[in-house]
């Protein structure tokens, strides 16, 4: 294959994009059950587009109330950067390309060098880390692109448009457009106005990204889906994943409704 | 790295810090410092870089807040001959008195600073001294204030939250994490990263993303700048050693930052050694961390193998923060400032033997540099040591209850 692992990224979310918005979603690795992570994942990528990986840190300070809790569960089970990395090297390959997100301090420990390079060989096509502006970003993205591997950059609605287009220039594998000021887990949806206002800062984003946009923060169900869907080119959605994994309910129903399928 | 710094390497970064040229540009102390924050509060962040560098040192600012200084807070503060402790340590023991500005403790020099740059004010504290000062601040200044406080510092410091209280201000408890200044922090991030355009982050540290390290520091270096002069006038002399207490380090910056330029000066800073030296036991992130990001910037930290930041332990709430302010993490790299640890145990006798020979209660935290001053003391008897006594400890007497109170039959 002469695809790099951020194309792949960016080419399952526009497969996806031929007929709805593609749908990316978070669960924390190891959580609820470090024993089912496995098949957690498993399910989880049959069902989506994309899956993000969440690494626990503790102190997770762009998150809300269920991701801070997720963290602090997949922590108390031992859980690590080592752990999930050699979880991924032992499990068969799964359908959607993986993106792992993490706060910066636990991929120091790592080491960034040798993180990029383990990674890209279990199949790793991207990074989020919230933490890390692009102003900090040299030496991760340096190291990332040496070894194909996308680092995710991430917009918001308070993102000036001369740094929109700066952060827009030369991003890999798609855009994640935080659709919200505050942290993960809140509910976008409010007064049809905040919807609009939230459609169009989309499609500015989308006007600047030669890239797939995908909206993330405050996604629940298949209602905002379907209003976001004509401003952009995926969804993300994390923090409803985590709860229906908690409470033991079916994946496939949450997702494949996300996805505008039944259920 | 600790290890790669070449001795010319260490000398240079010194003279750049002396001619006022750290942070740099991008907010970097040597390798140390930066700016790691959501994407979300970059432009707050820039808005506020721009709002320090235009308006910090400009000439009606600066009017403004030394008339608040004087007027309001007291300044300048006292530098007091300690004759008791002198002759009991065999030194001559003098105490730059913070204690005695409004509010209790150095906090207030900061908090006033920015309260007049800010239009509203999110601020976290450990031991409540910082939110007393940043309430009494918006009350003086006119902007309404809300305080975070881990839900454990509420206990140990609960006539702060009632001081905060009668000055207007929302304490929210916090009541994630490990429940102290840590969690405060990242609780105070989360409401900024909610209302970035509304909000202003009165942080009360010399820590944090730039260009909080470097704003705190010049709004708490007044300290220094009054001691340096004072025992000049005073002692005809500076002091051998300048020693004071080191948390998040604002204090330990304020009080340093005037000596730094002065090679004759040993200067130390003491940080919290806790039950002990083991991960978990102590707050002592100078003397035992590993560099990492935390609450936005790359400092020494109290991290286990994989990144993760580890709860950490000292009777002193100020104290107890796993990170420090990245400018004492270069200090301490390139070998200007010596830090060392107090124990919990020699902290509290400290605090008792301070309140019984010289009649002044000191913070729990400002104790931890009386330890280290009896002890430089002995080592180098007859010379001149100047301590910064950081706060009162009129707040400290729940947790002075249940310790020298509690065990103790002379005080109780």
């Amino acid at each position: 294959m002469s695809q790099s692992p951020a194309q792949r990224l960016t080419q399952s979310i526009r497969d996806a994009r031929d007929t709805r918005p593609a749908l990316v979603s978070f669960l924390t690795a190891g959580y609820p059950s470090r024993e089912h992570f496995r098949a957690d994942l498993a399910t989880v990528a049959e069902h989506s587009d994309v899956v993000e990986i969440g690494v626990p840190f503790t102190d997770p300070m762009a998150d809300g109330v269920t991701i801070q809790r997720s963290s602090m569960g997949a922590l108390a089970h031992g859980v690590t950067l080592h752990w999930i990395i050699d979880e991924l090297a032992a499990m068969p390959p799964v359908k959607a390309p993986l993106v792992l997100m993490s706060y910066m301090n636990p991929l120091l420990a790592y080491g960034l060098d040798k993180l990029a390079a383990d990674a890209a060989r279990v199949g790793v096509c991207g990074f989020i880390v919230p933490d890390m502006p692009l102003e900090e970003a040299g030496n991760f993205e340096v190291a990332l692109r040496a070894n194909g591997v996308a680092l995710v950059r991430m917009v918001t609605p308070v993102t000036p448009p001369a740094r929109l287009k700066h952060l827009c220039d030369g991003a890999e594998g798609f855009i994640y457009a935080v659709t919200m000021t505050g942290t993960t887990g809140k509910n976008v949806t409010g007064a049809d106005d905040a919807l609009t206002a939230v459609g169009s800062y989309l499609d500015a984003v989308r006007k600047q990204a030669a890239i797939p946009v995908c909206a993330g923060f405050g996604i629940r169900g298949a209602a905002q889906v379907k209003v976001l869907d004509p401003h952009c080119d995926g969804v993300i959605v994390g923090s409803a994943l985590v709860e229906t994994l908690e409470r033991g309910e079916s994946v496939a129903a949450l997702l494949d409704g996300l996805r505008g399928g039944t259920a | 790295m600790t290890e790669s710094m070449t001795e010319a390497a260490k000398a240079k970064l010194l003279r750049s810090l002396l001619d006022g040229q750290l942070p740099d540009e991008h907010g970097r102390f040597g390798p140390f410092g930066g700016r790691f924050i959501p994407e979300t509060l970059v432009p707050a962040f820039e808005r506020l870089t721009e709002a320090v560098r235009t308006t910090l040192h400009e000439a009606s600012y600066q009017a403004e807040l030394a008339a608040e200084l004087s007027d309001w807070v007291g300044r300048p503060t006292a530098l007091s001959p300690m004759r008791n402790l002198s002759r009991r340590w065999g030194a001559e023991i003098w105490f730059k008195r913070e204690d005695l500005a409004h509010t209790g403790a150095h906090k207030i020099n900061n908090a006033l600073g920015q309260a007049l740059l800010a239009k509203r004010i999110i601020a976290e504290t450990g031991a409540g001294q910082h939110g007393v000062a940043t309430a009494a601040a918006c009350a003086r200044v006119g902007l309404p204030c809300v305080v975070y406080m881990g839900e454990v510092d509420m206990a140990r410091q609960a006539p702060n939250v009632g001081r905060m209280r009668l000055m207007g201000a929302t304490v929210v408890p916090v009541t994630s994490g490990d429940r102290t200044l840590r969690a405060a922090i990242d609780e105070a991030f989360r409401d900024w990263v909610t209302d970035p355009e509304g909000t202003f982050y009165c942080l009360g540290s010399a820590l944090g993303p730039h260009p909080y390290p470097y704003l705190v520091r010049e709004l708490q270096s007044i300290i220094g700048r009054e001691a340096r002069a004072q025992m000049l006038a005073k002692a005809g002399a500076l002091p051998d050693c300048v020693i004071a207490c080191v948390g998040g380090g604002s204090n330990a910056i304020g009080t340093f930052h005037a000596f730094l330029g002065d090679p004759s000066v040993k200067i130390i800073g003491v940080e919290a050694g806790g039950r002990g030296p083991g991960l978990g036991d102590n707050a002592a992130t100078l003397t035992t961390g590993r560099p990492g990001v935390l609450h936005g910037t790359y400092t020494l930290l109290l991290q286990d193998a994989d990144g993760q930041i580890q709860e950490t332990h000292s009777v002193s709430a100020g104290l107890d923060y796993p990170g420090v302010g990245p400018e004492h993490a270069m200090l301490r790299e390139i070998g200007r400032v010596q830090y060392i640890m107090a124990g919990d145990d020699e902290t509290l006798e400290a605090v008792k033997e301070c309140a019984t020979h010289e009649g002044l209660l000191p913070a729990i935290e400002s104790a931890h540099a009386l330890v280290g001053a009896r002890d430089w003391a002995r080592q180098n008897p007859g010379t001149r040591i100047l301590v910064g006594m950081s706060g009162r400890g009129d707040k400290d007497m729940p947790t002075l209850q249940t310790t020298l109170l509690a065990n103790d039959g002379v005080l109780s």
